[in-house]
């Protein structure tokens, strides 16, 4: 179990670059709460339940998925133009 | 790395039992990461954070979180929390309570500190049912709704929670759903800078065993229900009375400012002393 969550951390390092929704597998419990309430549809689940972002270009990293989890088990890159605005968050 | 969930993540216990202990789509999840947020939002220190639980689906919530925290028996978190709140007055003591753990088994020390004015802020889950134990019916669940122990029907008339605190001298009472957890946010941190005794009820589902007896769908269906029944309490005046009936207000419900028991402990020490 603890060797999973090392795992997941270090491919979210290494991922969170490149990806805008990243999701922790080994705490998801595939609810599909993130899906149902995805504004622009951009999620879907695939065939386990687990969420995917299958539409990357609808996705408007709003962040509504990883404030609606139960399981902190995602993660959305935040935007760029806030970034500059506010400093990291 | 700039991901969003570093403001969680560096409040949780990752080490401790992850996956958490909740059913899937349980809605105290988002409800802890919410009172997270609101706490990250203030800067609160952690060490100045203070989080008391009973027992009860909702009362697992300290586990996850590395504040200060303290696992109380079975509906006594108030009096505890009074006990911590009055030995260190600086401290911010949040109390994580469920409705079975507040209402039945702790009726007596919520109306009583509801009515003693302490600086504690509670956040009080309510899914309408013992969750933990099984689906018995609770002093939450609705009239005519299914539980375990009322397998035709509940026939007892339910607590409001708001009212009853209103009632018992809570000078803070705000409610809030799971669904909208930025507005849950923003009332968890007013009911963290209020002085004295802050109550926030929080509508849940318990889709596992309420939303099953009851067949009212999943954690997906229960949380449009309650985007559903919701009604905003700055709204309430525009709506008309008929479509009041059966829904709930959301929102600082009761918003009053009284004489808080620590400084009027402090006064009474002051005083007794300088009569000595």
């Amino acid at each position: 179990m603890a060797d999973q969550t090392a795992k997941t951390q270090v491919s979210t390092k290494q991922k969170a670059e490149e990806e805008k929704v990243h999701v922790f597998e080994a705490w998801c419990k595939r609810c599909e709460i993130c899906v149902a309430f995805c504004p622009t549809g951009a999620l879907t689940s695939d065939k386990d339940g687990f969420p995917v972002l299958t539409y990357p270009e609808k996705c408007t990293q709003c962040g509504m998925c990883e404030l609606r989890c139960p399981d902190f088990a995602i993660a959305v890159r935040p935007r760029e133009k806030k970034e500059s605005k506010k400093g990291s968050s | 790395m700039a991901l969003l969930s570093k403001v969680t993540h560096q409040y949780l216990r990752t080490k401790k039992q992850f996956p958490n202990v909740w059913c899937a789509g349980c809605g105290i999840g988002t409800i802890m990461g919410a009172i997270i947020r609101a706490i990250d939002g203030l800067k609160l220190p952690q060490d100045d954070v203070v989080m008391v639980s009973g027992i009860g689906c909702s009362s697992r919530m300290p586990v996850y979180v590395d504040f200060n925290t303290l696992h109380a028996t079975h509906g006594r978190p108030l009096a505890f929390a009074t006990g911590v709140k009055l030995a260190q007055p600086n401290l911010k003591v949040i109390i994580i309570t469920g409705d079975g753990d507040a209402l039945a088994i702790g009726g007596n020390h919520f109306i009583h500190a509801c009515r003693r004015n302490i600086d504690l802020t509670t956040i009080l889950i309510n899914n309408s049912t013992y969750g933990m134990t099984g689906g018995q019916v609770a002093p939450t669940t609705p009239f005519m709704k299914i539980g375990t122990t009322a397998p035709y029907g509940n026939r007892e008339r339910s607590f409001d929670i708001a009212k009853l605190a209103i009632a018992a001298g809570a000078p803070f009472v705000a409610r809030g759903t799971v669904y909208h957890m930025v507005q849950l946010r923003k009332l968890v941190e007013e009911a963290i800078q209020k002085k004295g005794f802050s109550l926030v009820e929080v509508i849940s589902h318990c889709h596992t065993l309420y939303g099953r007896l009851n067949k009212e769908g999943g954690a997906i269906e229960m949380l449009k229900w309650q985007k559903e029944h919701a009604i905003p309490i700055s709204a309430a005046g525009k709506v008309p009375p008929e479509k009041l009936r059966g829904k709930f207000l959301t929102g600082v419900l009761w918003d009053i400012d009284f004489p808080e028991y620590c400084e009027e402990y402090d006064k009474v020490m002051a005083e007794a002393q300088g009569k000595m």
